[in-house]
């Protein structure tokens, strides 16, 4: 057992923890971290301020580490490292001693030398904490200055303005983003920010800050050409420093410039002592960017185990959204490199920006810049990654369509190694290698490899690979939906659309065989309902439906029923309730609250359904659909209404939405919920589309589910109005109904989406297809044509004739026997029914 | 047809689906197929496998041309014609021979 102690919960230190946790090696591990709470995302902080928490950014939590075994402190920095004792000793002066040390201190952000940066409203952009300063600060701001136009600087820019502020940009270059763009590039990505109202000020010296003392704003920056800047509060995000002040103290090398210096193994000068992540200098470089921190981290656990790994530097090649606009930048993008030729493609009028350079003999790709449209961008990383021979004419990599169609990079030309998922570092071989091992689709490759579920960026790429090995191996993926149609759902769904089939018999005559079965009955009736909104228990559709929908009940394990009355948002009267009381009581149901915020009713025979459901109408309830393949509930919570940190009407707002998507009939079940800020008590993220209130309205959220798979929904959009919010989700289902598989749930489907969500925003937000008026009058002409299936049965006594046990007597099925628990029914098992009898006899 | 037992009238049949008859203690589950011939099937309301009585309550369809109801509780096949469960042989359910003879379904043994 080797004892181990890391210094330093960041990213990069909890992966440390996480992979030697997971090796081979006997280790006892120590963790103890600076900040008061475990690792976070530190990459996806600027979300803080678009709906996600702390617990939300969270990597790890105590019990995780305490569940692993892992011994872990926060809050009480390590100041001093005794490297004769082989101890460490904290702030509060806990002492621990190691016999292998790592650091990954990380880093600080750098605060530029200018009189007045201490000023109360100056504020840095690096941890939890601090984004709990800028809002404070924020509180009473009109105008926010960020100081820093690099990465870090745009991505704290983009925090300034979802807190509502004017923002600033103030760089000390000449231009934006200086170590990953050109020039070129970098005026683009100037243009688009200035675009959507951030005001940028370049070749900005500050040379002091000092208070207001009357005027516009709370500080005023004085610039040393002369100029100034009014603000309320400034943001230092101009870059990192590594956290190395512990490695000096105890005599380990350090760089001229700052870095604990490391050799392949990521060992420092002291061969006990690893050093990894931002902190840590590895050929004279300091790498700022996770996915090298995370390679350092594994080649360090290596080192404890029989086969160590090196680490050999990173690429520094990177692609991201900075406040909404796509960035890459791949290689040597500055073209440095001798002898090197570059292509450039500059489009102002889309605001596309795009420069491949190549080397003088034409045949490799060094570097590139992507500004505005990154599609290119996984297709020359994986030119440039895996020194494949560029084509003919390389311009055409980055010209637009019109021009001529672009080569695409199969698939099939790919070296195993290709490094796929950076975020994840899944390798085509790993996907090979997750295929052979039995996966069969997207969907199954993604949660094996974890590969795109990172920043997704790998998608499309990522499908190719599938579907060509895939057809390689000769596996067709039979899409059939069963025997009887060649077709997908999403097909059956176009034919019947554009065939206006109004019943399975005609579908199965013009574009199936045989008789159908239990497969395709019931989602041609789920698309039938889709399209035309018929009444499910329509003579001809009779036949097509599970016994859920036949009896619109639950049906539970002995043959009798559930019933689920809808209560929209959860609210009801106490007459209401009184009624269901009533109803259960005298039907003799058990009766339980779901975790939809309704009351389920359990234990109907099926000739009491239409006698229960009578009352029910009576008092006014609808059929809660709990049987279909339908909308189940929206969740809510009170909203402003009531809580004191409400700020919508989450209540008015998910009434309004359970109704609107009432018994839409659709691939698989759906629900909702709408909470009233972001605390987020309606549990809205995980449900298909969730709504989360902000200040300035709603927040849209897609793809989440509870369940056995449970996926957190990703954020769609951002503080819509009520019209919108509607539009968007009108589109976003009737998409859904339209194209998913049987059965498919949104997540899933999303999942398998080419383009994943990208796309989804594109189709929706964007109207890209330009389907969205389509979509949307026909989610509202079956809102229109809305009915309670429960009404329309209780009144047609043809319908009724159904609800019956036995055509030919009114006895009741002798093996329904309930026995009492904790004073309500509940069927009684084998046993206890026989004795039961063998008292009756 | 001396000894056959009227189950109940045509009418109560429903096209393409299932309804349960009760006799002598016994559940029958009756099936009503109007493009097929015989147009009627019966078998045991009695789901071995689900344990409850549901088949009448059953999808039905073919499957490899042999006519078949799913149970609504595990969805299982079970033939109409012979009874046998179609994913696990060691189950089966019992088959009645019946007939609609003027308007009415009857148990012909």
């Amino acid at each position: 057992m080797i004892n181990v102690v890391v210094i330093g919960n960041g990213m990069v230190g909890h992966h440390y923890v996480e992979q030697l946790a997971a090796a081979e090696v006997e280790a006892h591990i120590t963790v103890i971290g600076g900040e008061p709470r475990p690792a976070y995302d530190r990459v996806h902080l600027s979300e803080f301020f678009s709906g996600r928490t702390a617990k939300d950014l969270a990597l790890t939590t105590r019990e995780h580490y305490a569940e692993i075994g892992v011994d872990a402190y926060f809050g009480d920095p390590v100041i001093s490292i005794d490297r004769d004792e082989k101890k460490v000793r904290t702030e509060s002066g806990r002492e621990f001693t190691y016999e292998k040390l790592v650091l990954a201190t990380g880093s600080y952000p750098f605060v530029p030398p200018v009189k007045g940066n201490d000023h109360k409203p100056c504020v840095v952009y690096r941890t939890i904490d601090d984004l709990g300063n800028i809002q404070a600060q924020a509180k009473e701001a009109k105008v926010g200055v960020v100081v820093g136009g690099g990465l870090l600087g745009l991505e704290a820019a983009n925090a300034v303005q979802n807190l509502g502020l004017e923002t600033h940009v103030v760089e000390f270059a000449p231009g934006l983003m200086g170590v990953q763009l050109d020039a070129g590039g970098s005026a683009m990505l100037r243009r688009k920010i200035e675009a959507i109202g951030v005001y940028v000020h370049t070749s900005k010296a500050t040379e002091v800050i000092e208070e207001s003392e009357n005027g516009a704003g709370r500080l005023l920056m004085k610039f040393a050409d002369g100029g100034s800047l009014p603000t309320d509060m400034i943001v230092f995000s101009a870059g990192i420093r590594p956290f190395d002040q512990l490695a000096r103290d105890c005599g380990l090398k350090v760089g001229e410039r700052g870095g604990i210096d490391i050799d392949y193994h990521c060992r420092t000068s002291d061969s006990d002592i690893f050093a990894i992540g931002e902190c840590a200098l590895f050929g004279g470089r300091i790498y700022g960017l996770v996915a090298p921190g995370y390679r350092m981290a594994e080649a360090a656990v290596s080192q404890l185990g029989d086969d160590p790994i090196a680490f050999h530097g990173a690429d520094m090649s990177t692609k991201l959204k900075l406040l909404g606009v796509d960035v890459g930048s791949i290689g040597d993008a500055h073209g440095k490199a001798e002898g090197s030729v570059a292509y450039t493609f500059s489009d102002e009028r889309i605001e596309v920006y795009k420069r491949l350079i190549v080397s003088a003999d034409g045949k490799k790709l060094l570097g590139a810049v992507l500004v505005g449209d990154c599609s290119d961008y996984d297709t020359l990383l994986q030119y440039f990654l895996n020194d494949i021979d560029l084509p003919a004419n390389p311009e055409s990599l980055v010209l637009p369509y019109s021009v001529g169609e672009a080569p695409s990079l199969g698939a099939a030309a790919l070296p195993a190694s290709a490094t796929i998922c950076s975020c994840h570092n899944v390798s085509k071989g790993d996907i090979v290698a997750s295929l052979d091992a039995g996966s069969c689709s997207l969907a199954d490759v993604k949660s094996e490899t974890k590969a795109a579920s990172g920043c997704g960026g790998c998608a499309a790429l990522l499908k190719s690979i599938v579907d060509h090995e895939m057809a390689a191996r000769g596996l067709e993926v039979n899409t059939s939906i069963c025997e009887h149609f060649a077709y997908t759902r999403q097909e059956l769904f176009h034919l019947i659309k554009v065939g206006c089939i109004k019943s399975f018999d005609v579908l199965l005559e013009k574009h199936g065989s045989g008789r159908g079965c239990d497969i395709c009955k019931p989602a041609a009736g789920s698309i039938l309902a889709s399209l035309w909104n018929d009444y499910v228990l329509k003579e001809k559709h009779v036949g097509l439906q599970d016994t859920n929908d036949t009896f619109l009940a639950n049906m539970q394990k002995n043959g009798t029923y559930s019933v689920v009355p809808r209560i929209a948002g959860g609210e009801v009267t106490p007459d209401k309730l009184i009624v269901l009381g009533q109803v259960a009581k005298k039907y003799n149901l058990y009766t339980k609250i779901t975790g939809g915020q309704r009351i389920d009713l359990f234990g109907a025979r099926v000739q009491h359904l239409p006698a229960i459901w009578r009352e029910l109408v009576d008092a006014g309830f609808e059929t809660g659909h709990a049987y279909g393949k339908a909308l189940r509930t929206v969740k809510s919570c009170v909203g402003s209404t009531w809580c004191r940190y409400g700020v919508q009407d989450s209540m008015a707002m998910a009434i309004y939405v359970e109704n609107r998507y009432k018994g839409l009939r659709s691939p698989h079940k759906f629900k909702s919920a709408v909470s009233g800020c972001t605390r987020e008590c309606a549990e809205a993220q995980s449900k298909d589309f969730g709504i989360i209130a902000t200040e300035n309205g709603w927040n849209l959220f897609v793809g989440g589910n509870g369940g056995m798979k449970p996926r957190h929904a990703d954020l769609f959009a951002t503080d819509l109005d009520d019209e919108t919010l509607i539009k968007y989700i009108d589109r976003f289902l009737m998409f859904y109904v339209r194209t998913a598989d049987r059965l498919q749930r949104t997540s899933v489907w999303m999942d398998n989406l080419e383009g994943g969500l990208d796309y989804l925003r594109a189709v929706v937000i964007e109207d890209s297809l330009g389907i969205a008026r389509e979509l949307e009058e026909q989610m509202n002409s079956i809102a229109g044509s809305y009915q309670c299936e429960w009404k329309t049965t209780i009144e047609d006594p043809e319908r009724l004739k159904r609800f019956t046990e036995f055509v030919n007597t009114d006895a009741e099925d002798d093996h329904v026997v309930f026995v009492q628990e904790r004073q309500q029914p509940r069927p009684a098992t084998e046993d206890e029914r026989l004795q039961l009898l063998a008292i009756e006899v | 047809m001396n000894n056959s037992v009227i189950l109940c009238q045509q009418a109560d049949l429903i096209p393409n689906s299932g309804i349960c008859v009760q006799v002598q203690g016994e559940q029958i589950a009756l099936f009503y197929l109007p493009q097929e011939n015989p147009q009627v099937y019966a078998i045991g309301n009695w789901d071995p496998i689900g344990k409850a009585n549901v088949l009448s309550r059953g999808i039905v369809g073919d499957l490899n041309t042999r006519l078949v109801v799913a149970s609504p509780l595990y969805k299982q096949h079970f033939d109409l014609v012979n009874g046998e469960c179609l994913e696990d042989a060691d189950f089966c359910v019992p088959i009645y021979a019946v007939a609609i003879v003027a308007d009415q379904v009857l148990l012909t043994q």
